[in-house]
């Protein structure tokens, strides 16, 4: 009895230690990547990496261009894939909650959200790039709008659904047309969810490299003609790093760390409004 | 009269939004299979079953980039679920309450680190660490054991499928194990003080209670990262080597289909050679559509035994 007992303390003592190292195991790969980049990151960091742009093999510059190429496609993204994303999320919430074709497109979003993002930029490929016959930074930023698109959705249309019936009830009851009270009244009460949904889309696509790779490639000068091939971080990482060049490739771990905490912060911040947002229900 | 005309209006272009989502998931599809069609009808089934990758003869075969997908995923799995499994039970049966939140934070801010920043670090840091320490000692040590050893040998890279594995396997650790917490918090209070009560210790409750209970929900978490792996890219691209060879040993350098594309798309010549990376990419996302649909169906029948809809 007592051996069968204690047998049954060290199985269970056993496996909670592994469950605690199995934890300490995914954090300390959190730590090292994060160490790695400010270590190999933080000492190129300077003012001329914003001013100058891409240079050519062992001179000095920056990545002005590719910042500014970056800030455009994802631009392009967001202006793109949110107001789809909240529109298509508000019919699923407010006018169809339950209907067959509300379900096949919930599943069609949750596949999209998790398509591969090359596959995204293979489609890309196939009706921007080979149809106009050269890369540019509309298919970019397009690439990128069909992978924000779901999050959007994703996450709009589970903040609204947070949204109390009574709130709707009650200004219908005042008199209010449906979209208005959509629009005054539960666009307004989850605020702070869609933004955070949008929040989550950037950093999502922020640090997109393989769609960008054969939509919008890559481009050593300053160019804001979003027609053309055009500079953008990720990409320029990709190239940079794999280069044989000791400039390049610290360019590419001081852009490597700036994407990098800016996206940490991005995903950081829009969690904290999330956790502050989950009054209702 | 003029708010009833605003509100057919606005219910209407929010449902073409929807129907936008729709036709945006068929539209890929569409493309994929026209665009692909070239190489399919000109390999047909050979196509899935050649080994050979050869630009300068436009000889092409899916093979290679097929099993490289699929051994580097296994790998991925085989770390992942383990792992994620211990992070989703310290977090809902052992955390004190105020160590909960940082550390599901802590361990979803592993998914909002760019893929290709795994990439440079898998290059750079961890594969000339793993080639230099480890790498020598398991190919001594385990490389000679009958069956086992095969999948051990080789010279040490550092680079090659088992890292690319493993760094997928840190990637997907997140998507994992925040189901799992889910799932496992799902399980009804009353069962678990239950077996506490009748004398079960904390990993008796979760081995006989939690993991049955939750069992269709662990199922589709499980999926949803192998998902994931799949499809990754820039990480996979930066440290399998790249080669289109067929090689028993783990520590050999291989290719997946995301990485052929990443490398060879924009250097593709000829019709043949573009359908075919086309091709590769419409498998890619015909195999994460199953895996998927397959997760996504285990986790609504999950969440339907709670009896709340999603």
């Amino acid at each position: 009895m007592s051996a069968r007992y204690l047998r049954r303390r060290v199985v269970n003592w056993v496996n909670l230690s592994m469950s605690v190292l199995g934890t300490l195991f995914g954090l300390f790969w959190l730590v090292w990547l994060l160490w790695t980049l400010v270590e190999r990151g933080v000492r190129w960091l300077g003012p001329e990496l914003f001013t100058q742009n891409t240079p050519p093999p062992l001179a000095p510059g920056g990545f002005a261009n590719a910042i500014v190429g970056s800030i455009l496609i994802t631009a392009l993204g967001v202006i793109v894939g949110t107001p789809i994303g909240i529109l298509a999320a508000t019919w699923l919430a407010e006018f169809s909650r339950r209907s067959r074709l509300a379900a096949v497109i919930r599943f069609v979003n949750d596949i999209l959200l998790s398509a591969p993002s090359i596959v995204i930029g293979v489609f890309i490929y196939g009706v921007v790039v080979a149809r106009f016959g050269h890369f540019s930074g509309w298919a970019g930023g397009l690439a990128l709008a069909i992978i924000m698109l779901p999050v959007v959705l994703r996450t709009t249309e589970d903040m609204l659904k947070l949204v109390p019936d009574q709130m709707r009830e009650a200004a219908a009851a005042l008199g209010a047309p449906r979209w208005r009270v959509t629009v005054m009244v539960v666009y307004r009460a989850a605020l702070g969810g869609i933004i955070t949904g949008v929040l989550l889309g950037v950093a999502r696509i922020s640090g997109e490299t393989a769609p960008l790779l054969f939509t919008a490639l890559n481009n050593q000068f300053w160019s804001t003609d979003m027609n053309r091939p055009i500079a953008n971080l990720p990409v320029m990482i990709f190239q940079f790093a794999m280069s044989p060049y000791d400039n390049w490739q610290h360019l590419a771990w001081a852009a490597a760390l700036l994407i990098t905490l800016a996206i940490l912060a991005l995903s950081l911040f829009a969690r904290l409004v999330i956790r502050s947002r989950s009054f209702v229900k | 009269m003029r708010s009833a005309a605003a509100d057919v209006l606005f219910r209407n272009v929010t449902r073409v939004a929807a129907l936008l989502v729709l036709a945006l998931v068929i539209a890929i599809l569409v493309v994929l299979v026209v665009q692909a069609w070239p190489a399919f009808h000109r390999f047909g089934w050979h196509f899935f079953s050649g080994r050979e990758w050869d630009p300068a003869h436009a000889t092409f075969s899916a093979l290679t980039s097929i099993f490289g997908t699929l051994v580097t995923s296994a790998i991925a799995m085989v770390i992942a679920v383990p792992v994620s499994f211990g992070i989703a039970l310290f977090i809902t049966e052992m955390a004190p309450a105020w160590l909960r939140a940082p550390v599901s934070t802590a361990v979803e801010l592993l998914a909002a680190i760019p893929s290709i920043i795994y990439g440079m670090w898998g290059l750079f840091v961890f594969a000339p660490l793993f080639g230099e320490y480890v790498q020598p000692w398991i190919i001594e040590h385990i490389g000679s054991w009958p069956w086992v050893g095969a999948l051990f040998q080789g010279p040490p890279m550092g680079i090659g499928i088992f890292t690319a594995g493993l760094i997928l396997a840190i990637m997907v650790i997140p998507f994992i194990s925040s189901v799992m917490r889910d799932v496992f918090s799902l399980v009804p209070t009353v069962l678990k003080e239950s077996a506490y009560g009748v004398g079960c210790t904390t990993w008796e409750v979760v081995w006989r209670v939690v993991l049955p209970y939750t069992r269709v929900g662990v199922m589709g978490g499980i999926m949803l990262g192998l998902g994931r792996a799949l499809g990754e890219t820039m990480a996979v691209t930066f440290v399998i080597g790249n080669s289109h060879t067929l090689g028993a040993s783990l520590f050999n350098a291989g290719n997946t289909i995301s990485s052929t594309l990443a490398n060879e798309f924009t250097e593709a010549v000829g019709q043949t050679y573009t359908s075919s990376l086309i091709a590769l990419g419409l498998i890619l996302f015909l195999i994460t559509f199953v895996v998927l649909a397959l997760a996504k169906l285990l986790l609504l029948r999950m969440a339907a035994r709670e009896g709340s809809p999603t």
